[in-house]
């Protein structure tokens, strides 16, 4: 029996195998270059390959929906645009990593022993982070553009495991780092089994794994409707892990707290974008004629998310966890938007994550440079009177936050009415409301941040901000005139995201 | 161009500013002095060139913005947003120059006050000028910001627990109305396509539940913002704890957003709404108007009193609006207009007492008709126009509103005339406590008004003698964008026609 070589479509495929090839290159210059060219090489390497990949994603814009790699992936509009949101964000993430001083010396190293101080003093670098945030890009492309279960797990897979390991790598506080890649890794490991459960009962139900075939067993009508729930519940499982949701997002404080800040960022930011594309393509085309089935549970879901994510955020002393609840709220706006199964709930969504990773990327970026001189301090009441030291980074934090809170005139807001208009628009009224309450009860905490920094006297115990580097710079300007500029003027985008916004079946 | 140009204006002063150094400060507020009197200039060259006969909106300009989702810059103005716009204009200049000093020894420097001021003003302008829902909305929220620095810097006592009391109240509310916002969005999507359009708005056929619901988001962020009973709490303690300036733009332009909404984007925009929850809101209208005045009275903070006053103030003109009548709704927007002035003169008066005694207590002031005498009269002046003394202006708008409200609503209006009665109380005793009766120690040499607060005050005393005589002008613009608010809600007057007191 001959072998028959699988047809790829290279054109379509381009953009992840450019990511993709960049990261095995990265293996290989880490197994042979000296250790002192590595940081600058590996650096460049990475953020030429994701510049690289761009351009391709931008060839690609407009022609033809193609499927690839005999129909495993399908290359349609939102696919494209999720996968040039993730390299902007990658690219953004990038010149965060750049900035070393985050990451363990040397990650094997004990916490606290000798090997890690010689470590430290001989200037080691974990240059490893740069193939592994290339294999996640990689992964975090591929999960919205899979089009079988198959393919999707093992897209999530690429896109988690390096995430699990990058979690581990702080300078700082290693044992709260190293403790929250544990509970990412098992926490994540426990919910891909579920999504691989899933996966499983949905085979049993359609008798393929293609979500097309999955959209017309449905709609067939033709299967067995317990085999069909079963699956969808694990299915979502998987999923809603990922995004973060309530109750599966026990995960995101420790892990958005322990991670080094810049990877915090970077993950904050793509592997929400990656993983809700995920979640719509499988809503809005395989799922969408069970509707029945699931959208009470995501009602639930998503109502829930927002309130206690909005919450439990007031209860928080941490800057990073605080910011950690508030992307669990924004999980639940976001749930809101997979809710809606409109042509507009796509467009909402998309331009969503677009802007909320953005204001995201900038919101850790400016954490990272409160430092006193055992690192970074997150502690909010040492944040306290900012605006008196370093007035620019307290406005920039600030314009953030009201971002976040959806005060109109940036971003935030845009992106909350659309995919609000976008529920109500299919009938999920209540959804909405408790959405915009939700939203009264966010801003609370915001404010009090701000207050923090703008209105009250700093205390004796000082923090001082770092003047940032020019990478970590160009991040926090890039975030700060895109949430004013998507805020005042969103039309490009908005038309951009509609001119692309049609999945394939 | 010509609302553009003026709005415009307030913000290219506010750039001007930053421009310049921090340690300039007259020159600083010279160019913001300068700037808000060229705005008041361009509004009354504008308010001239306003056709009284014309129906519907004037000086209409439209461009889009952003397509995708029907949003225009849209702006116009009618009577009453005229009318509005006037008084915001006048305000700000007079209290920039009345509190020349307050923004010394705030948290945040002295350049930072008037660019803030300034950028309000130009927000005060969009606000009312905005005919798109969407404009109007992004005006009404973002006007916050500079009202949250504005009290939480440069205040005194509690100032940053009642700049946060004063935000999560009115953001609660604006998101309430944002949820009724994306409602009319999609009804309108639905029917006529996207459009914020609010004359296009007003023809759309919503059910009568959904229409309700829409209107109580829209209703309840504009009774926050009014502030109606039992929504008024966190108004005390603002007002209390803001500069006098700020004080006076947040009772006298801002909290008017409120009535303002109740009319445009209320009884217009929901006339079948309106009409079922009038009985409620009169009758929250008229509670208002007994407990603000029956606090009012208890008060010993010069600053909290007038506040409280306000409160019962703004009870007559949401009763007036919702009275339904063509003289209630008049009488209710000149009551806006009048209001403005009388709180205007009786902060800046206020201010100026405690700025020299060093204490807000009514208590610690007494006797100052003989020490004070320019002081001690507009104080005296100011108080009897609050509570509506004949001739002065505020007389004509609370009988108009009266009248309007007693053809369709006797018991309400009988009840409101109650007010009057505690009105009478609530200025007459602090004027007895703090201007007469034998100097209070340590008050014989406080300094009478300077040239400076002389000019400030000047012009609101005139105004307040001048439309108390003569209100002509200002109800020829006014009667009739009411009378054409009462025809879109769909209301006749009640015949026979009562003839308000200025025909």
């Amino acid at each position: 029996m001959g072998f028959t070589s699988p047809s790829l479509e290279y054109g379509a495929l381009a953009p992840m195998l450019v990511i993709f090839g960049a990261g095995i290159l990265a293996v290989i210059v880490e197994a042979f270059v000296s250790a002192k060219l590595r940081p600058s090489l590996q650096l460049a390497l990475s953020i030429g390959a994701v510049i690289l990949s761009f351009a391709q994603v931008i060839r690609l814009r407009g022609t033809e929906t193609v499927t690839a790699a005999n129909n495993s992936v399908i290359i349609d509009g939102p696919v494209l645009f999720m996968q040039g949101t993730i390299l902007v964000f990658a690219l953004l993430g990038l010149f965060l990593i750049a900035d070393f001083e985050q990451f363990a010396a040397q990650a094997s190293a004990v916490p606290g022993s000798e090997e890690e101080r010689s470590a430290i003093q001989t200037g080691k670098m974990q240059t490893e982070i740069y193939p592994l945030t290339l294999f996640a890009v990689g992964g975090m492309m591929l999960f919205p553009a899979a089009s079988d279960l198959i393919t999707l797990f093992v897209a999530l897979e690429v896109l988690s495991l390096p995430l699990y390991l990058m979690a581990g790598l702080a300078r700082r506080r290693r044992l709260l780092s190293q403790e929250a890649a544990l509970k990412y890794f098992l926490l994540g490991a426990y919910s891909s089994a579920f999504f691989l459960f899933g996966s499983a009962f949905l085979y049993g139900y359609a008798g393929t794994v293609q979500l097309s075939g999955i959209a017309s067993s449905i709609s067939g009508g033709a299967g067995n409707d317990i085999f069909l729930l079963i699956g969808i519940a694990a299915l979502s499982v998987g999923l809603l892990f990922k995004v973060g949701a309530v109750p599966f997002h026990a995960w995101t404080p420790d892990v958005y707290q322990g991670a080094p800040t810049a990877v915090t960022a970077f993950m904050a930011a793509a592997t929400k974008v990656a993983a809700f594309g995920a979640a719509l393509r499988i809503f809005y085309t395989a799922l969408a004629g069970a509707e029945w089935s699931w959208q009470p549970l995501l009602t639930g879901v998503a109502v829930i998310t927002m309130i206690v994510g909005s919450i439990i955020a007031i209860a928080q002393r941490d800057v990073k966890r605080m910011l950690a609840y508030s992307s669990i709220a924004h999980a639940g706006f976001l749930l809101t938007g997979i809710l809606a199964l409109n042509k507009s709930g796509l467009e909402a969504s998309l331009f969503y994550l677009a802007i909320y990773g953005l204001t995201t990327l900038g919101a850790f970026a400016l954490v990272s440079l409160v430092r006193d001189s055992s690192g970074e301090v997150t502690d909010l009441n040492r944040w306290v009177g900012l605006a008196k030291r370093s007035p620019l980074i307290a406005s920039f934090f600030a314009l953030y936050l009201l971002s976040f809170a959806g005060i109109p005139l940036t971003s935030g807001f845009i992106g909350k009415f659309t995919i609000f208009s976008a529920a109500y628009e299919s009938g999920n009224t209540g959804v909405v409301v408790v959405g915009v309450l939700s939203s009264a009860i966010a801003a609370f905490f915001y404010i009090r941040v701000i207050v923090m920094m703008f209105f009250t006297d700093p205390e004796e115990d000082t923090v001082t901000v770092s003047i940032p580097s020019i990478f970590t710079s160009i991040v926090i300007w890039i975030a700060a005139l895109t949430t004013l500029a998507f805020g005042v003027f969103p039309t490009p985008l908005l038309d951009a995201i509609a001119s692309l916004s049609t999945f394939v079946r | 161009m010509t609302l553009t140009i003026i709005g415009a204006l307030p913000l290219l002063g506010a750039l001007l500013i930053s421009l310049l150094g921090n340690s300039q400060k007259e020159n600083i507020k010279k160019l913001a002095l300068l700037t808000s009197i060229l705005t008041f200039v361009a509004t009354l060259v504008a308010a001239l060139n306003f056709e009284i006969d014309r129906p519907g909106f004037q000086f209409v300009e439209k461009y889009s913005w952003i397509p995708s989702l029907g949003v225009n810059f849209q702006v116009g103005v009618d009577g009453i947003s005229l009318i509005l716009i006037l008084l915001s204009t006048i305000l700000v200049p007079v209290v920039i120059l009345a509190g020349w000093n307050e923004s010394e020894g705030g948290r945040f420097s002295v350049k930072t006050f008037y660019i803030l001021m300034l950028v309000l003003e130009t927000m005060m302008i969009g606000v009312f000028a905005a005919t798109d829902v969407f404009l109007f909305y992004i005006f009404f929220e973002a006007m916050l910001v500079p009202v949250y620095f504005l009290i939480g810097g440069y205040g005194s006592g509690a100032r940053q627990a009642a700049a946060v009391k004063f935000l999560l109240y009115s953001l609660f509310g604006g998101l309430l109305m944002l949820a009724s916002i994306i409602g009319l969005y999609v009804i309108s999507s639905n029917q006529i396509g996207r459009t914020f359009d609010i004359e296009a708005l007003q023809t759309l056929k919503i059910d009568s539940l959904t229409e309700n619901l829409l209107f109580l988001g829209f209703f309840i962020a504009f009774a926050i913002k009014a502030p109606l009973w039992p929504l008024h709490t966190w108004l005390p303690d603002a007002a209390k704890s803001a500069t006098p300036g700020t004080s006076i733009l947040l009772l006298g332009v801002l909290d008017k957003v409120g009535t303002f909404g109740m009319i445009r984007y209320g009884v217009e925009l929901f006339p079948n709404a309106s009409k079922t929850f009038t009985p409620l809101i009169i009758t929250l209208a008229v509670i208002s108007i007994i407990y603000g005045a029956i606090l009012a009275i208890g008060q010993k903070d010069i600053k909290s009193l007038i506040a409280f006053t306000s409160i019962s103030h703004f009870g007559f003109i949401t009763m007036g609006i919702f009275a339904m009548t063509t003289q209630g709704n008049s009488g209710a927007t000149l009551y806006m207009l009048n209001h403005g002035f009388s709180t205007a003169a009786l902060f800046m008066t206020a201010g100026w007492m405690i700025s020299r005694r060093g204490s807000s207590t009514i208590s610690d002031f007494g006797g100052l008709q003989r020490v004070t005498p320019i002081l001690a009269w507009s104080f005296f002046i100011a108080g009897l126009s609050s509570l509506a003394l004949p001739g002065l202006s505020s007389f004509v708008s609370e009988f108009l509103v009266l009248v309007g409200t007693y053809t369709r609503y006797p018991v309400a209006a009988i009840i409101g005339t109650i007010g009057i009665i505690l009105a009478a109380l609530y200025i007459l005793i602090p004027v007895q406590k703090a201007l007469h009766g034998p100097t209070t120690p340590g008050n014989e040499n406080l300094p009478d008004l300077n040239k400076r607060e002389v000019i400030a005050i000047a012009p609101i005393i005139a105004l307040i003698i001048g439309l108390g005589f003569y209100p002509k002008p200002a109800l020829d613009v006014i009667n009739p964008a009411a009378k054409a608010t009462i025809t879109k809600a769909g209301f006749t007057d009640p015949a026979p026609v009562v003839q308000g007191g200025d025909k």
